[in-house]
């Protein structure tokens, strides 16, 4: 067998694999056989490494050496520096923002040495693809363990003492789930794992299963064994084609093992698994509406209780995260889970911290975490120096909390009681320039979008809030308005069948509830302090500034500028469509075009004063010489 | 592949850490060879090979082998420096296959020195 002297890590979830990093492989190998170093470096393809803001990254050990963004021209240069040489490459490291070095070593980078990995524990160290380096890292240890010396009761309550609990949205306590469906009559019973992940920006379901299927795997079949069941499904979008890739891989090779399938491990248990795709509709992710399509019915949500069921029989339904935790827990006990967090909630939880953030990536914290370690510690602070105004957590369910509860410790019943919720774990950060009344539209076309249409409250409620908002982002906002979108959103709230439906009109009220005055600035002085909204802004060029160099005149695409060499720039407002472009094309030593809002658009210079006098400018150049 | 029962697993994962537990970054020694040009030149991959083939051989699981660029000692090279945790590294100079053998089954395995091809106990300091 070969022995390598150093592995090098490259990242192939979907996002570094998007930017390239099969190019990034054969790049690699290429040179490594060029310098005859194919017997001494092993190129690795491992799952979602986290830090997607850098990809495509590859972490080098045993040195522990973090490259990032890496592009094939690169590699040449890498191989025969470091790999033949010995001298790391420093311009390829990781440079923290605001600082002048660079950070050669992994763990030294503050988004990962911040971070405690439970459910991620693989993630960047093994090959998603091989089962054996699943079980080099302890996998399939846990099931063992289960199914040589515990009994399913035994299983349930080391589950409930641990405190976990689910990870997909509501946090329900998992042992609890488990025990009443292994209580409850009716055979056959199924355990199914949610991987409908569809709240925009959130991707932690989606990269636990590239980079670690195993685990998922493993905590299902474990959890089968404590409720009695012998089939399993695994509902997936089908938008997740690198996942699916690798869940079917996995599967295989659990099957081959016979780790999967009749008598496993030679211990007399039956447990299989089945892959159900979903087409990507937002509702299927709610567990009523989930068992509905695996049965072959449209995805709506049904009354409960009842208890959900599949075909009428008793089911576990657990998000892909609480399944990867459960062998963890088995392995190292109740006890250690539940040290870890805070009273009511224990152990981590994976967010995916996006937007306006300086390190975009997957990280897995402590819960009792405050906002403001994983949005500066972890996530680098905000870029270009701007500053931060809250964070959108829970996806469409979820709302905002505003940069005065950055303290907030995260947990199920903080972020509850402040008016979002846990959710999946979406982390999307908003910064000065982003205007919340636009956030909370953004949100509110989405569940829009994806209500099912069962109930009137959601399909009628959404469409009826999103056009208020529509309204006061288009400078129509009147009198009333906020006090109808709370009223409403209460309504709704009430009257919504499911938890998707009860839970849409969070991302409006939330921000009713924190930034009134920016929703009121909206309504009452049309205005849009974050410079967003097109209804109410203006673009304007400053005669004093303009230096008539044609560059806004030409880039606009409604021709709306007017003005010539020597002319001084104006724009026509009645064909201006706000586009923007004029401003970003101003040279910024000119910094000519601004928007206005809330306030009146200065007429323009009469025609005869638009000469643009440069005598004046020259003259004093002249004097300073 | 053949279906596993539970002893099994030990056999399946000692197999693979041999090769994964460099991943880990944790190990008893660390043998850095000074691969700069002047290295290589001298026979450095030569060195290199020969603490592969003792590795393997010995089926030894803990023991980091890295390269690193020039020692700044340019005439005394092939160089390598061995370090044991928790001890002061080693560099060796002017190396041959023979030499770095004797230096893995005494310094390295066994832990003593071998004072004749050593140049010095420590390193420069940095910055």
């Amino acid at each position: 067998m070969e022995r390598y002297r150093t592995h090098l890590m490259l990242c192939a979830g979907t996002g570094c694999v998007s930017n390239k990093s099969f190019k990034i492989k054969e790049a690699l190998e290429e040179e490594i056989n060029k310098r005859g170093l194919q017997d001494e470096i092993l190129v690795v393809m491992t799952g979602c490494n986290g830090f997607c803001a850098v990809g495509p990254l590859m972490v080098v050990q045993p040195d522990g050496i973090f490259y990032q963004n890496l592009t094939v021209d690169d590699i040449p240069y890498l191989v025969e520096e470091h790999f033949l040489k010995g001298r790391p490459v420093p311009k390829l490291m990781y440079f923290p923002h605001e600082e002048k070095e660079v950070i050669p070593r992994m763990a030294d980078i503050g988004f990962f040495a911040r971070q405690t990995l439970i459910a991620l524990r693989n993630r960047g160290l093994i090959d998603p693809e091989r089962i054996e380096e699943y079980i080099a890292r302890d996998g399939y240890r846990a099931l063992a363990k289960a199914l040589t010396s515990m009994t399913p009761e035994e299983i349930i309550r080391i589950i409930k003492d641990s405190g976990l609990r689910g990870r997909g949205g509501a946090g329900f306590p998992t042992g609890r789930k488990w025990e009443s469906r292994r209580r409850q009559k009716g055979e056959p019973k199924y355990v199914v794992c949610n991987a409908d992940e569809g709240d925009p920006g959130a991707f932690m379901d989606r990269s636990i299963v590239e980079s670690d299927p195993h685990s998922v795997i493993e905590g299902m079949i474990i959890g089968a064994y404590a409720i009695g069941a012998n089939e399993g499904y695994v509902y997936i979008r089908n938008e997740y084609p690198l996942a699916v890739k690798r869940l079917k891989v996995a599967l295989g090779q659990a099957r081959e093992y016979g780790l999967l399938g009749e008598n496993i491990f030679d211990l007399g248990f039956n447990f299989d698994i089945k892959i159900k795709r979903g087409a990507g509709a937002f509702v299927c992710g709610e567990t009523t509406a989930l068992v509905a399509s695996i049965e072959g019915k449209p995805p709506e949500p049904r009354q409960r209780p009842p208890r959900t069921t599949l075909w009428g029989k008793p089911v576990v339904i657990n998000n892909v995260e609480t399944w990867a935790t459960v062998p963890v827990i088995i392995s190292r006990g109740a006890d250690w889970f539940a040290s870890i967090g805070t009273e009511k909630s224990k152990g981590t939880k994976v967010f995916s911290l996006v937007g306006k953030i300086n390190n975009t990536g997957l990280v897995e914290v402590p819960m009792g975490i405050t906002l403001r370690e994983i949005i500066y510690d972890i996530g680098g602070g905000i870029p270009n120096g701007k500053k931060f105004k809250a964070v959108q957590t829970g996806g469409p369910s979820g709302g905002c909390i505003p940069a005065d509860l950055m303290d907030l410790a995260v947990d199920y019943e903080r972020l509850t009681e402040a008016g979002s919720m846990m959710g999946s774990g979406g982390m999307i950060v908003l910064d000065e320039d982003t205007c919340i009344v636009d956030v909370a539209k953004y949100f509110l076309k989405f569940t829009n979008d994806e209500s099912c249409g069962r109930c009137t409250s959601c399909r009628e409620g959404s469409e009826a809030l999103l056009e208020v908002l529509d309204r006061i982002c288009n400078g129509e906002g009147e009198e009333g308005d906020i006090v109808f979108l709370e009223e409403l959103g209460e309504a709704i709230k009430d009257a919504s069948l499911c938890g998707l439906g009860q839970s849409l009109p969070n991302p409006v009220l939330s921000t009713v509830r924190y930034f009134k005055e920016e929703y009121e600035a909206h309504i009452k002085y049309k205005k849009c302090p974050a410079l967003v909204c097109k209804g109410l802004i203006s673009y304007y060029i400053d005669p004093s500034k303009c230096q008539a160099c044609l560059i806004c005149l030409r880039n606009c695409p409604a021709e709306a500028i007017t003005g010539g060499k020597n002319q001084l720039h104006v724009i026509d407002q009645s064909k201006c469509t706000k586009c923007g472009i004029c401003l970003d094309v101003c040279p910024t030593r000119f910094g000519a075009v601004t928007r206005l809002s809330g306030e009146p658009v200065p007429a323009p210079p009469p025609p005869e004063e638009r000469v643009l006098v440069r005598a004046k400018l020259s003259k004093e150049k002249g004097e300073i010489a | 592949m053949p279906k596993i029962k539970v002893e099994d697993l030990d056999k399946i994962s000692e197999e693979v850490r041999r090769i994964t537990l460099l991943r880990e970054g944790a190990g008893r020694a660390k043998i850095t060879v000074h691969m700069g040009t002047c290295g290589i030149a001298a026979g450095a991959r030569e060195i290199m090979n020969t603490l592969l083939v003792e590795i393997e051989q010995r089926n030894i699981k803990d023991i980091i082998l890295a390269t690193s660029g020039c020692a700044g000692l340019c005439s005394k090279e092939p160089m390598a420096t061995v370090e044991l945790k928790g001890e002061a590294p080693v560099k060796y100079i002017e190396l041959t296959p023979e030499k770095i053998r004797y230096i893995f089954s005494e310094h390295v395995l066994g832990g003593k020195i071998v004072g004749e091809y050593a140049l010095a106990i420590g390193s420069e300091r940095v910055g």
